[in-house]
């Protein structure tokens, strides 16, 4: 995932005037953090209003009579029963019921959705869709473009001092408010928050005026990260992988009943199979005893020193004032309270599972 | 009179008297960024040069502090227990993380002073 930083972000030159610190990540050159440091940038994004640019991210757009089905063959999802506008969390899996990628489907019209990817696995998502889409009517245009996220609890007010109201749009639905946007009150923080695909130009604009904001913050991306974690969402890649299914990851919430009892989509025969045999392992909040940070990769045993999980995501969460991590443990471990250990460096810090998010989602949901 | 060395992987040392207080460089605190955790070494621990003699912490990742010369352990900064950032605010001052006695004063001879560490990071 990381190493490689061939692609470079379209307002690359707006966050260099930032004084953006850059890192590599998922093939991009990606700010990791601004001046104001990656706990000021957190703890602003939760009072006020963080501007991130995620434009590394894919969006796609599909169009024609056989979209809603190559949706439904490619994600456990009944495309068709979304609502105009409505937004819906799936995946793309394999034959194992493993998770290729995680992503946000939007219904834009009754031909007409649009498909968010991560960075991570955008070109072998848009290959899989191609590859789909040649069995159905269907056009998959990838989009390209700037692509920010504004979040925080007054991330609505900051926009519409911009010139953009977002009132009416209430969390995970998405409409096209100008020609060429996409906006969509959706993020990846816990917090209220929009996310808005549109043309360079526009976006530059965008960003002055919001910038102009005193309520508004650059947000790197480790702050995103630590804003995600506390949030209890996972990062593909990490806390899910080909080599997890939404069973285990306890995702299921994300499929809907009767699409997990008849859904024809790839993988549904593995996952029915995953769901009817339960997970010998499970996605777990872990809180950490102390302010030691548990990470990913940190191995878990219990209380007798028998091997229990590991963790996929860990840090500090500033909000939560405390480590914070995620990870797998062995199902009959996966009640909240539970203590296991994680070996930090050889010393065996005790670790309560824990329920998430750890910090509450404030989402507009009506 | 405490003379101060640098080394190339961003700490500091102040020497008096034969006892080394060892930090990192305000550099490096703003590479690393707000700290959350600083894991002290024990008194009397025996370090080479080299080896891992703290691990600091922020939100984001975990680093190693090397010992720069070999010697003994014979402080660790316990404020930092109740407040890592201290490293950020004064990396070189109330920040410092251990003292030691030094094993071999003739290793201070590799190590940079502060216009040679100043070039160094340019």
């Amino acid at each position: 995932m990381t190493g490689d930083d061939t692609k470079h972000l379209p307002l690359e030159d707006m966050h260099i005037a930032a004084g953006a610190r850059f890192g590599a990540f998922a093939g991009w050159s990606m700010p990791l953090t601004y001046p104001a440091g990656v706990m000021k940038e957190h703890l602003h994004t939760r009072e006020q209003a963080g501007l991130f640019d995620i434009s590394h991210m894919k969006l796609f757009e599909l169009s024609g009579p056989g979209s809603a089905a190559l949706l439904n063959r490619a994600c456990p999802l009944d495309a068709g029963a979304l609502e105009i506008s409505q937004s819906k969390l799936t995946f793309f899996l394999n034959e194992a019921a493993g998770i290729l990628d995680d992503l946000i489907v939007t219904r834009l019209g009754d031909t007409r959705f649009m498909v968010v990817a991560n960075a991570g696995n955008a070109v072998a998502d848009e290959k899989h869709l191609r590859s789909l889409a040649g069995d159905f009517d269907v056009k998959v245009d990838a989009l390209d473009g700037v692509f920010l996220a504004i979040q925080g609890p007054e991330a609505w007010a900051v926009l519409s001092r911009a010139g953009i109201e977002t009132g009416s749009l209430l969390f995970m639905h998405g409409i096209e408010p100008r020609k060429n946007w996409f906006m969509s009150r959706s993020g990846y923080t816990g917090e209220d928050g929009f996310e808005i695909g549109l043309p360079e130009a526009d976006a530059r604009d965008l960003v002055a005026k919001l910038l102009e904001d005193e309520r508004v913050l650059w947000i790197g991306l480790a702050a995103r990260d630590s804003l995600r974690l506390e949030a209890g969402l996972c990062l593909h890649g990490q806390d899910i992988t080909p080599e997890t299914d939404p069973a285990g990851a306890a995702l299921m919430w994300a499929i809907p009943k009767e699409i997990r009892a008849s859904g024809a989509f790839i993988g549904a025969d593995a996952l029915r199979a995953a769901v009817e045999r339960g997970p010998a392992q499970k996605r777990v909040g872990l809180k950490p005893e102390g302010r030691q940070p548990v990470r990913a990769g940190v191995a878990l045993f219990d209380a007798d020193g028998n091997a229990a999980g590991h963790v996929t995501s860990g840090g500090f969460g500033p909000s939560a004032g405390h480590p914070v991590a995620m990870g797998y443990v062995a199902t009959p471990l996966a009640k909240p309270g539970t203590r296991v250990f994680a070996d930090v460096r050889g010393t065996k810090i005790p670790v309560d599972v824990s329920s998430l998010p750890f910090t509450p989602h404030r989402y507009r949901k009506g | 009179m405490a003379t101060t060395y640098f080394t190339t992987d961003h700490e500091w040392l102040r020497v008096e008297g034969g006892i080394a207080t060892v930090g990192i460089t305000d550099y490096a605190q703003e590479q690393l960024g707000d700290l959350v955790f600083v894991e002290l070494p024990e008194k009397g621990k025996k370090l080479s040069k080299g080896d891992t003699a703290v691990v600091v912490e922020s939100v984001k990742a975990a680093s190693d502090v090397y010992a720069p010369v070999d010697g003994e352990i014979t402080e660790a900064n316990g404020s930092l227990s109740s407040d890592p950032s201290l490293v950020n605010s004064a990396a070189t001052g109330n920040g410092w993380l251990w003292k030691m006695k030094l094993a071999d004063e003739s290793q201070l001879a590799g190590l940079m002073d502060e216009a040679a560490y100043k070039a160094h990071i340019a």
